[in-house]
């Protein structure tokens, strides 16, 4: 459902800046149901348009039966960890009726994996398990239309197990799916018509079935794409700046020294444009000249000073100004309100940081490339290989072999875009290793953001008016290899929906007569980094400011913070995550902060709803702060999904165990830092993350309902369990952080300064 | 310049210069999958390998400084628990890359070699650790999946493993 918003309803209570009067433009939006449209994935085929791939609407392009009566199910999903490898042949298996062990999957490659798009914003299951689902129903139904004209039966007195087709009453017949078809194609159409079955008869999907890729990680037999070789390839290295400037601005090569790095035997100078790079036979040689190359760069100094004049700068320029929601009347709302909580919040930028920098192979030719990437999208990754080459995409072909994730995107495509510049450049397959400060500080970051946000109660604790202005710039368009090398211009992203207030961290957890969501889009790169999805993305600075909000709301209106959400909670799915969690942590009602505590250590609890776009997520965190030294550790965490049906509980309980470390890692320590010219976080000493010794303990809850739609797991309870920990931080102290990451000095100053609580 | 080293138990000539970190001869001149490169600066664990059965950051360790000494990377790992532990048969796997496994612990599994690396080494000198000792033990290889509730699992796991092989 859509509505198109006035203009003149925009009307606040809220201080901020007055749209018109400021130079704002005002683009009229559009108002969806959040929860209608996010649980409605069926309607997603998974399959993706292009040139030179195969045909999606034929089913050999998806399932190959062959003679020894197994199957290969080809897929186009990127295994990340995330374990997609095995829970899609999970569904195939189910649907076709093979056992685990009958079922294989394929390499991914360009031309011959079909087409699924990025394997991203945990569309694995959710759409390409769809696709998948159809497809194996697909085959099934055609494999048993032979096995009728084989046994001269009719398909309804058929049995399968482990693909024998057997004739009821009569087990005498039979025929295996091998003998009907063995390794020759169905040519058939793809219909997604056959008839799926019922999941109460599921056998496979449901279960822990153990990752396929787990054995080989841990003996050492896995082939990363750090360990592909190609003959005669040469180690290459970037040579950039240590961290990005203003994105709109770039890097310019003054002058190049070829003499600094004379001494390095087989070294040769790359350049193409502002690109700059070394090959060498050896790797290390590669490595030292990089380091060792004088280069001089023009960057211009035109940075925020401070990660506050970064926010205040997004909030003090021209806006694009939007409803991404008007509901109701806030202002009517607000003016009768029994308590109304108010307050600023602000995120950092942060980074992908993958645990290894991206490594990437190419080996262009005249007319032909070959190219080994990590990018979780094949067909993407040709797309951009072809752009920086100029080759059509029915000459390159691009492999997918598995790295350490970025958790969206990295650097995957810069580094395979510039492994092409140096292969064609030099003439000879080229192996391209970022180092970690390349990749600290040429990533795409998380855009930092900054949010006004207010939220009000009636005397009995129902939420009456929920408003949110939020301000970060968009996600950047156009990659820093193509930028050097000339062909893209640096732009903004347009068309993704995260890149802004969503609504599902921001009111969509709650039943809200009169709800505005404000997207406030800071146009213009100068100044700003280069930006991109990052796991769940906007989520957590949104739940960080939304969820505090609430919080706050029910301390105002002295009602316990898990009470004062059922009580206003957004339907039984929100319902269900909400109380697992405060089951599984023993929840016992209280106000927030009510606890007296004296002395050094303190400790606190946080509850928080949130997700991504789909799904339903919940979190409660167990925290200690030191309020000498500032530290905050988190000893216990509690995390809850409802992504409809569970294809494998064990995979969807380290999902949620992994998300709440990351939402830790995230919300108390993580932060691009910057000098007024460029990144100066370049490592994991300078970018500090989560480690060992600082992790929780976690209790992860399933919510499976195999009976409705999955709509993912990889990513929905980060952003309850960042704002469970900011909570937990106002039960224990009693007072509100307003900017994230919660660092030692950062907690410091706020326990030295901060009101002891903030309302409105 | 030619070098010598013991890897795996294996003696190994590699042609190299001997400022060369010993990832690289590691990865490119043998060929092996277990120590990888994370960041060149000894902060994340990546490229970990025993020598003299310590955890040593290959990354940045010069060939010069392990010529002789016996190098252990996650494929020598079996062979050497079977050394330390007297074994007559070198199992397929070490307890934690077993443990690892049953506990389903890793995601990416990338930064493992480092994780079980450095848990073998723990394990070897203190075969009950608590959650302190483990936390403390590890606080040096970081995990960007955030799998680490299910490694502490494992590497408790192996050590009962262990303790059960020794009885």
């Amino acid at each position: 459902m859509t509505e198109i918003l006035d203009a003149g309803d925009l009307s606040s209570g809220l201080p901020r800046r007055d749209f018109l009067k400021a130079g704002g433009m005002l683009v009229v939006g559009f108002a969806v149901a959040p929860s209608a449209f996010a649980q409605n994935p069926g309607q997603r085929t998974g399959a993706f348009e292009g040139p030179a791939q195969p045909d999606a609407d034929q089913l050999d392009t998806w399932i190959a039966i062959h003679a020894d009566n197994t199957a290969t199910i080809i897929h186009g999903h990127h295994e990340l960890g995330q374990g997609i490898s095995t829970t899609l042949l999970m569904i195939a298996a189910e649907e076709l009726d093979l056992d685990m062990s009958q079922v294989r999957g394929m390499p991914l490659e360009t031309g011959k994996s079909p087409n699924q798009g990025l394997t991203a914003a945990s569309s694995g299951i959710a759409r390409g398990g769809v696709r998948v689902r159809l497809a194996a129903a697909d085959a099934r139904q055609a494999l048993l239309g032979l096995a009728s004209t084989r046994l001269g039966a009719p398909v309804e007195r058929f049995t399968v197990s482990r693909g024998i087709v057997s004739v009821a009453g009569d087990p005498a017949k039979k025929v295996t799916y091998g003998e009907l078809l063995g390794d020759k194609h169905f040519s058939v159409p793809f219909t997604g018509r056959a008839p799926i079955k019922d999941y109460r008869k599921h056998t496979i999907v449901g279960t822990r079935i153990p990752r396929r890729d787990v054995p080989d990680k841990a003996s050492g037999k896995y082939v990363y794409l750090q360990h592909v070789k190609v003959p005669g390839m040469l180690h290459g290295r970037v040579v950039r700046p240590r961290g990005q400037g203003s994105f709109l601005h770039g890097a310019k090569v003054m002058s190049v020294d070829a003499s600094s790095i004379a001494d390095i035997p087989g070294v040769r100078i790359v350049r193409r444009g502002d690109f700059l790079g070394v090959v060498a036979p050896n790797e290390w040689d590669s490595v030292k000249a990089a380091q060792q190359l004088k280069v001089t760069w023009d960057m211009p100094a035109i940075l925020p000073a401070s990660q506050e004049a970064l926010h205040n700068r997004m909030r003090a320029g021209r806006t694009v100004d939007r409803f991404v929601l008007d509901r109701g009347d806030c202002t009517a709302a607000f003016a009768r309100a029994a308590h109304v909580a108010s307050g600023r919040y602000d995120a950092p930028y942060q980074l992908h940081g993958p645990f290894a920098p991206n490594c990437a192979i190419a080996d262009v030719k005249r007319d032909s490339a070959l190219v080994y990437s990590s990018r979780q999208t094949i067909y993407g990754t040709r797309q951009v290989v072809c752009g920086v080459t100029g080759l059509a995409p029915d000459k390159v072909v691009v492999r997918f072999y598995e790295t350490s994730p970025s958790y969206g995107r990295g650097c995957q495509e810069d580094c395979a875009m510039a492994a092409a510049v140096m292969s064609q450049e030099v003439g000879a397959p080229v192996r391209l290793q970022l180092m970690r400060w390349d990749e600290h500080g040429w990533d795409h970051y998380q855009q930092a953001h900054t949010a006004d946000v207010k939220v009000a109660c009636d005397a009995s604790g129902k939420i009456v008016g929920y408003e949110y202005h939020g301000w970060q710039h968009n996600f950047t368009a156009g990659d820093t290899t193509e930028i050097l090398v000339g062909t893209k211009k640096p732009g903004e992203g347009d068309g993704i929906r995260a890149q802004g207030p969503t609504l599902f961290n921001t009111g969509d957890q709650y039943a809200i007569p009169n709800w505005r969501i404000v997207n406030h889009r800071v146009p213009g790169m100068s100044g700003y980094f280069k930006a991109a999805p990052l796991r769940s993305p906007m989520d957590i600075a949104l739940s960080f400011a939304g969820e505090q909000t609430v919080d706050q709301l029910a301390y105002m209106a002295n009602i316990d913070p898990y009470q004062f959400r059922r009580q206003n909670v957004n339907g039984e799915r929100w319902l269900g995550v909400l109380d697992a969690v405060a089951k599984a942590s023993n929840w016992m009602p209280r106000r927030a902060a009510s606890i007296k505590q004296a002395g050094r250590m303190r400790t606190g609890r946080g509850i928080a709803l949130g997700t991504h776009l789909s799904s339903y997520g919940a979190a409660v965190a167990e925290i200690e702060v030191d309020t000498e030294t500032g530290v905050i550790v988190a000893k216990k965490m509690y995390g809850s999904i409802d992504p409809g049906q569970v294809i494998n509980p064990g995979i969807v309980e380290r999902q949620i165990e992994s998300q709440m470390c990351v939402a830790c890692s995230r919300l108390l320590k993580e932060e691009v830092t910057f000098s007024t010219s460029n990144v100066t976080s370049l490592d994991w000493s300078t970018y500090p993350p989560l480690r060992f010794g600082e992790a929780p303990e976690v209790t992860a809850v399933v919510v499976n309902r195999p009976n409705v739609p999955s709509s993912g797991a990889g990513e929905e309870a980060l952003a309850a369990g960042a704002a469970a920990l900011a909570n937990a931080f106002f039960d224990a102290t009693g007072v509100r952080m307003h900017t994230f990451p919660l660092t030692p000095n950062r907690v410091l100053a706020a326990l030295q300064s901060a009101p002891k609580t903030t309302t409105a | 310049m030619a070098i010598r080293l013991i890897v795996n138990q294996r003696m190994q000539e590699v042609e190299a210069a001997p400022d060369t970190p010993l990832l690289y001869v590691l990865m490119n001149e043998l060929s092996l999958q277990g120590p990888r490169f994370g960041c060149g600066l000894a902060q994340c664990g990546a490229c970990s390998v025993l020598v003299d059965g310590v955890e040593t950051r290959s990354c940045v360790t010069p060939l010069s400084r392990v010529e002789g000494k016996p190098i252990t990377t996650l494929e020598g790992l079996p062979a050497w628990y079977a050394q330390q532990q007297k074994l007559s048969a070198v199992p397929a796997l070490h307890p934690i890359q077993q443990a690892v496994i049953d506990e389903q612990a890793l995601q990416c599994g990338y930064c493992y070699n480092g994780q079980m690396i450095k848990a073998a080494e723990l394990l070897s000198k203190n075969s009950t650790p608590t959650d302190a000792e483990i936390r403390t033990a590890m606080n040096g290889h970081i995990c960007r999946c955030g799998t680490y509730p299910r490694l502490m699992k494992a590497i408790k796991r192996a050590a009962l493993a262990m303790a059960g092989g020794a009885r």
